[in-house]
């Protein structure tokens, strides 16, 4: 081998070991409503970064039990507050890690363009077919809806027509499907770019349910993962901030 | 007893899906079993190998497919709604139709072997006594293949039972209508109510031990009694 090449090849493996030293991977776990904007941010964390994430999509509440029973996520954004600060109080997550990337938005939404009014009003229709929500015990989206129906006085009138998903992720495939007539949905689910992809929808109005604010925290795995890291401070970002609003959250 | 009413609720309905599905593949499996025992169609292969597909199949697959095909827009919805029966997912009727295709091979599998096994003699021997078909069926080969039809129901009923990943894709988790024993355990995992999700899944730990023990216990005595052709039951 000519010595040039030599030096150079060795100088190439440095560059690519050095690369690859800087370019760590962190196991995310994601609240479901957040499937979309996940994976657009890991692609520009990946871009910019080098890093990459491993996602793990699910109701709130089962993501915690993960935790709780050992998951080795590093990262956790929840569809609410007080999952993280439940896991900071109990050691599981770094202190001081918290912060909240975005609002949630609850739509009533029907695959059908002509199903769902601007007032949601076909919640009265007599011909209600099934309204799919999320698990309220599991998922913040799902306690939302449940707060919704009851504010609007129809829990008597609705619970006959419930179905459940087992996360926002699962309920939105009922109504995708037409299976279920209606469905509580997080709105990112059915925005892209700002409009609305398919369907119909109701943005249902912020006083008939609590607000869907939704903090991020490191888990005490990810206190030292350089990936996870950066992944917080990208949330932290301006211009990630607008790709979150795209898709219907409030910052 | 320390179950809650919705714990009891799950019980009883899960008894309710089983015990229809095992009444509906006594009357579907039964005959297609027979007809395979007996024909030489070229349909035979791959219609044995239809029928063992839920044995393999992940149930997410067969779950997503009924979700797909018998939601309204699906061909099985469409003939569903237009027969005045409404959607399946998230039904009574739905669920034990995906219990049906689920625990299909548990029914049909035990009851073709015992009919092979039977062989056709006894057939033979009926037909010079001038039994007619139907009566030949009903009065020499149900009872002869009794081991096996009791495999199957047993089967059936138990494996229905336990099914979870099908129920989970087509249910909607509708208590007392599609929220099964499996899914209520799985419920109170997910929301860590470890100590309900323990007492009910004793309960089924219980119940599927006691089955296949009654089980044993029945085909040793049956074996013992008269060599009969048509245990089956080895298979599981």
């Amino acid at each position: 081998m000519h010595p040039t090449t030599r030096t150079l090849s060795v100088l190439m493996l440095a560059v690519a070991a050095h690369a690859s030293a800087l370019a760590a991977e962190a196991q995310v776990a994601v609240a479901a409503n957040f499937a979309e904007p996940i994976k657009a941010i890991a692609a520009v964390l990946e871009k910019t970064t080098g890093h990459t994430l491993k996602v793990t999509l699910g109701a709130t509440g089962k993501l915690y039990a993960q935790i709780k029973n050992g998951a080795p996520f590093e990262v956790l954004l929840a569809a609410d507050t007080k999952t993280p600060a439940r896991l900071e109080t109990e050691g599981m997550a770094q202190p001081g890690s918290r912060f909240t990337y975005a609002t949630g938005k609850l739509v009533l939404w029907s695959s059908n363009p002509q199903r769902v009014d601007g007032k949601g009003a076909v919640l009265n229709d007599p011909k209600l077919g099934k309204v799919a929500v999320a698990n309220p015990k599991t998922a913040p989206y799902g306690e939302a809806a449940m707060q919704a129906i009851d504010k609007l006085g129809l829990t008597a009138a609705i619970t006959p027509q419930l179905v459940q998903g087992e996360s926002i992720g699962q309920t939105f495939g009922f109504v995708h499907t037409g299976n279920a007539d209606v469905g509580f949905v997080a709105m990112s689910q059915v925005l892209e770019g700002g409009k609305l992809k398919s369907g119909s929808m109701w943005v249902v109005p912020q006083a008939l349910y609590g607000t869907i604010q939704q903090d991020a925290v490191v888990l005490k795995n990810g206190a030292h993962n350089e990936a996870a890291q950066a992944l917080m401070a990208l949330l932290k970002s301006p211009n990630i901030k607008d790709l979150i609003r795209s898709y219907g959250y409030e910052l | 007893m320390l179950l809650t009413a919705s714990d009891l609720q799950a019980i009883g309905l899960t008894l309710k899906v089983a015990g229809a599905t095992t009444g509906l593949l006594l009357v579907l499996g039964v005959p297609l079993a027979w007809w395979l025992a007996r024909t030489r169609s070229w349909l035979k292969t791959p219609i044995t190998t239809v029928v063992a597909l839920p044995m393999v199949l992940p149930p997410a697959v067969l779950g997503f497919y009924l979700l797909v095909l018998m939601g309204p827009n699906g061909p099985v919805g469409q003939w569903t709604q237009a027969m005045g029966l409404g959607v399946l997912p998230f039904t009574f009727t739905g669920l034990v139709v995906a219990s049906v295709f689920y625990s299909l091979p548990f029914m049909v599998q035990p009851v073709h072997n015992a009919f092979e096994a039977m062989g056709t003699r006894p057939l033979e021997v009926a037909a010079t006594l001038r039994a007619s078909p139907t009566d030949t069926f009903f009065s020499v080969v149900l009872p002869l293949c009794r081991p096996g039809l009791l495999t199957g129901t047993i089967m059936s009923f138990a494996h229905t039972v336990g099914e979870f990943g099908v129920v989970l894709m087509v249910g909607g988790n509708i208590p007392g209508v599609t929220r099964v024993v499996s899914v209520q355990i799985y419920d109170h995992v997910e929301a860590m109510e470890y100590g309900d999700a323990h007492r009910l899944a004793a309960v089924m730990l219980v119940f599927s031990f006691a089955v296949l023990l009654a089980m044993q216990l029945f085909n040793r005595r049956g074996r013992a009694g008269k060599a009969g052709p048509a245990s089956a039951s080895n298979m599981f």
